[in-house]
């Protein structure tokens, strides 16, 4: 998979040859350019785009505006993240509500582009906002399409239009009609209209979306692109505008290895933002798209606030405030240990989660290999508990030992394991939370929260390794995590500071990656 | 659709020229860029062309397309791309990231079986997707195969493909073809899904194809995908998908060279007919014309 890397690391290699140099000369902008270019080009950003790109950055890089404050990398890389800023549109622009609802919103693309997976999303997005969105099915070429779309909007429960069978029969341009006085008449106040795909060379089709356009007036036209496509993103992203003349652009597929090339080119070349970005197959893998911290993304500055927004959603103060008094005051539980890795799985993928902090391209093999059912493990085994016993693991004797155990599909071995590791830990976090938690300044408890979290999470794991019978060798051991705690919160401390928009110089040192690496490792 | 973009168009300026000379060179490499090659294949294929004008010591630019031809031909035709059918029955497993043309190509390669006169059998092992086994159906019917569905939502794909074989081995059907959940390369817990469907199937009998769906507007991605595939699913063939479009899927040439597995069948079109065999020769025409 890593034949070509992507686009961050690309970068980051190359600016890891101008990091030791004190002062940039032309042929080392050059050569940079030189590498940026073949970088940009390996990620499938088109050549145009690139040239444009690159011509800007070399002239920038030796012209005056030389920062005395910054390491001539860090200038690359300072300005590399403005122009990437600047193409992918500056700010996140949102969805243009009409004063006299419904509000239209229809959605083109290629084929396979993710259109009718995208309209689930979409409605279910915004029926959390508090809309009632209508899903209408216009697509009536590709076989079982409106299936689809029905089955999705059971799943998002939203309402959906779907008055033709589809498979090729019906017109779309009526069906597109028919919905809105549907939507007016049942109150719906967002049209969400799904259409065929068609490929930009196809003009009768094009004509079609351009019917089903008119026919409509809606207030977005969102084209869906699929993150995964080359150099034909230029003529497709042309050939829709000058066919539907999108406003704006939603990113499929994010969650693949593929990432930023098209949604540079399409920026680029149409000058239409890019909303949303569609990140896995589930429908709530959905988020706004945050240009400033997609640039972030490709120059690997991490993207810590979409991960503070994700940890935001699932932590709730109250219970972040509460778990900490518990660590304090010893009444710390099992069963708040379950608890906290519940909402820990509740935030997604751990993997996602740690492939947003900055400099973890590095780590991206281990995050391959982590096993996130080691949580799921864990929780069976606590979840084979008596309630009793989640509260007092004082109580887990053998015989109860071996019910919780071959309840949970377990051994012996591994619940002591486990209540070990709750002690260590709860105890650990004793100590930390006594000698202050570290409270990260400006942030609010929240992340805070988070970070005692994980920590804890970490100690759960890293546990496992070693456990020496020898008693002083063991409290060297323990005087080493109870570092290793303190650690993890420190690199999420100054990323947390980065704010996504400063160069790479708050990146984790090597020893915090191995820390982190450590944990993964397990 | 023809007078789209292609190579041919974007050379055009460049072969019109009296002589080769270094702007040739780098219109050529940018036309081969935008065709999607990349920028290592261009690389190599460039070095390549100059090495050859030196030996013949031309500066015809006609003599540059011929070669540019040729080279890309004979790249191209290293491998077989001759599908293996002969197991009785024949199975087929159809692999590929989300949207790249998995089913569609089924229904249409059922097709061409069925009219050559084979009795296919087609199983629906994506039973993750809302309504992939209806498309499936649609195409099967279409394409005048039977087909083999889940007995219930959300069953384990591994279980339709053993009941998908057993069909073809008790009702002795020549050839079954196994759709499978589209699925990004970097999904591990997906690719071993797909590992698993595969030891499956080979307790009952050799798998006789896996093949790789590729969509022809893909970027350098698809060398990513191809080599997760193959790793996962022993991957033994490629279908490049959506070649009646813009793009002209100059990344297969990498994907080829870079994993030895051959390009077996193409998609160009919607139509239940519009999938053929791979053909060098067909295919390098319709890149530099």
């Amino acid at each position: 998979m890593a034949t070509f890397g992507n686009l961050t690391d690309r970068l980051a290699d190359t600016f890891k040859n101008l990091r030791g140099k004190g002062k940039l000369s032309e042929a080392d902008v050059d050569g940079t350019v030189r590498e940026i270019r073949r970088a940009l080009l390996d990620a499938d950003v088109a050549l145009e785009v690139v040239k444009e790109f690159t011509g800007r950055v070399r002239e920038r890089a030796l012209g005056h505006e030389v920062s005395q404050a910054l390491n001539p990398a860090q200038q690359v890389v300072q300005i590399v993240n403005d122009e990437l800023v600047t193409i992918l549109g500056g700010e996140a622009r949102r969805i243009e509500f009409a004063k006299n609802p419904p509000t239209v919103i229809m959605l083109a693309g290629l084929q396979g582009a993710g259109k009718t997976t995208l309209a689930g999303k979409l409605s279910k997005w915004l029926a959390a906002d508090g809309h009632t969105p209508l899903l209408v099915a216009a697509d009536l070429q590709r076989p079982n399409a409106v299936t689809q779309l029905q089955v999705v909007a059971e799943q998002a429960g939203v309402a959906v239009f779907a008055p033709e069978p589809g498979n090729g029969k019906g017109d779309p341009v009526k069906v597109a009609k028919q919905a809105l006085k549907f939507a007016k008449d049942k109150q719906h106040d967002v049209v969400i209209i799904d259409t065929a795909g068609r490929l930009g060379v196809d003009a009768e089709l094009m004509k079609q979306a351009a019917n089903i356009r008119k026919a409509v007036d809606p207030d977005e036209v969102l084209f869906v692109i699929d993150a995964m496509i080359g150099q034909d993103a230029v003529k497709t992203a042309r050939a829709f505008q000058e066919g539907v003349d999108f406003t704006g652009v939603v990113l499929s597929k994010l969650d693949g290895d593929a990432r930023g090339g098209a949604a540079l080119s399409v920026a680029s070349i149409t000058g239409r933002p890019i909303m949303f970005a569609s990140t896995g197959e589930g429908l709530d893998d959905f988020e706004p798209f945050h240009p400033d911290r997609m640039a972030s993304r490709i120059l690997d500055l991490g993207d810590i606030l979409t991960l503070i927004e994700q940890a935001q959603k699932t932590f709730n103060e109250e219970e972040s405030r509460k778990v900490a008094e518990k660590f304090a005051t010893d009444s710390f539980t099992l069963e708040d240990f379950l608890e906290q890795m519940q909402q820990l799985k509740n935030m997604g993928s751990i993997k996602s989660m740690l492939g947003m902090l900055p400099g973890a391209k590095g780590m991206r093999e281990q995050l391959e290999n982590f096993d996130e059912s080691e949580i799921t493990r864990t929780e069976a085994i606590i979840q084979s508990m008596t309630k009793q016993e989640r509260v007092m693991p004082k109580l887990l004797n053998g015989s109860r030992r071996v019910r919780i155990a071959r309840g949970s599909g377990s051994t012996v071995t591994e619940v002591n394991a486990l209540v070990n590791r709750f002690e260590q830990a709860a105890k650990m976090m004793k100590t930390v939370a006594k000698g202050g938690t570290p409270q990260i300044p400006g942030m609010g408890p929240i992340p805070g929260g988070h970070g005692g979290k994980s920590a804890n999470a970490k100690k759960n794991q890293k546990k496992k390794g070693s456990k020496s019978g020898n008693p002083a060798k063991r409290a060297a051991e323990e005087a080493a995590r109870a570092q290793g705690v303190v650690a993890p919160s420190a690199p999420a401390g100054s990323g947390f500071g980065l704010g996504g928009s400063k160069p790479a110089a708050g990146g984790p040192s090597p020893e915090e990656l191995e820390s982190l690496q450590k944990f993964l490792g397990r | 659709m023809a007078a789209s973009w292609s190579l041919s168009g974007a050379l055009k300026s460049m072969f019109a020229r009296d002589t080769i000379d270094a702007e040739t060179w780098s219109d050529l490499e940018d036309a081969m860029i935008s065709a999607d090659f990349g920028p290592d294949i261009t690389d190599s294929v460039i070095d390549e062309l100059r090495a050859s004008v030196t030996r013949f010591k031309t500066d015809d630019p006609a003599d540059l397309k011929r070669m540019l031809r040729e080279t890309l031909e004979e790249r191209l035709a290293r491998l077989d791309p001759t599908l293996t059918l002969s197991a009785r029955p024949a199975v087929v497993l159809v692999v590929g990231v989300n949207g790249v043309g998995k089913t569609t190509t089924i229904g249409k390669f059922a097709k061409f079986l069925v009219g050559h006169g084979r009795t296919v059998v087609v199983g629906a092992a994506d039973t993750f997707r809302a309504a992939a086994v209806e498309q499936l159906a649609t195409w099967a019917e279409r394409g005048g195969a039977s087909i083999v569905r889940p007995q219930q939502q959300g069953q384990d794909p591994a279980s339709v493909a053993f009941q998908t074989v057993e069909r073809a081995q008790r009702d002795s059907i020549d050839i079954a073809i196994i759709d499978t959940a589209g699925r990004l390369q970097t999904k591990s817990g997906l690719m071993d899904e797909l590992g698993k469907i595969r030891r499956v199937v080979e307790k009952q009998t050799e798998i006789a194809e896996v093949l790789l769906v590729l969509d022809a507007t893909t970027g350098q991605n698809g060398v990513a995908q191809a080599e997760a595939f193959i790793q996962h699913a022993g991957v033994t063939g490629l279908v490049i998908t959506k070649l009646d479009g813009s793009a002209k899927a100059g990344f297969v040439l990498a994907v080829q060279e870079r994993t030895g597995i051959p390009i077996k069948l193409v998609g160009q079109g919607e139509g239940i007919n519009d999938l053929t065999g791979f053909t060098p020769h067909v295919f390098v025409q319709g890149l530099v014309g």
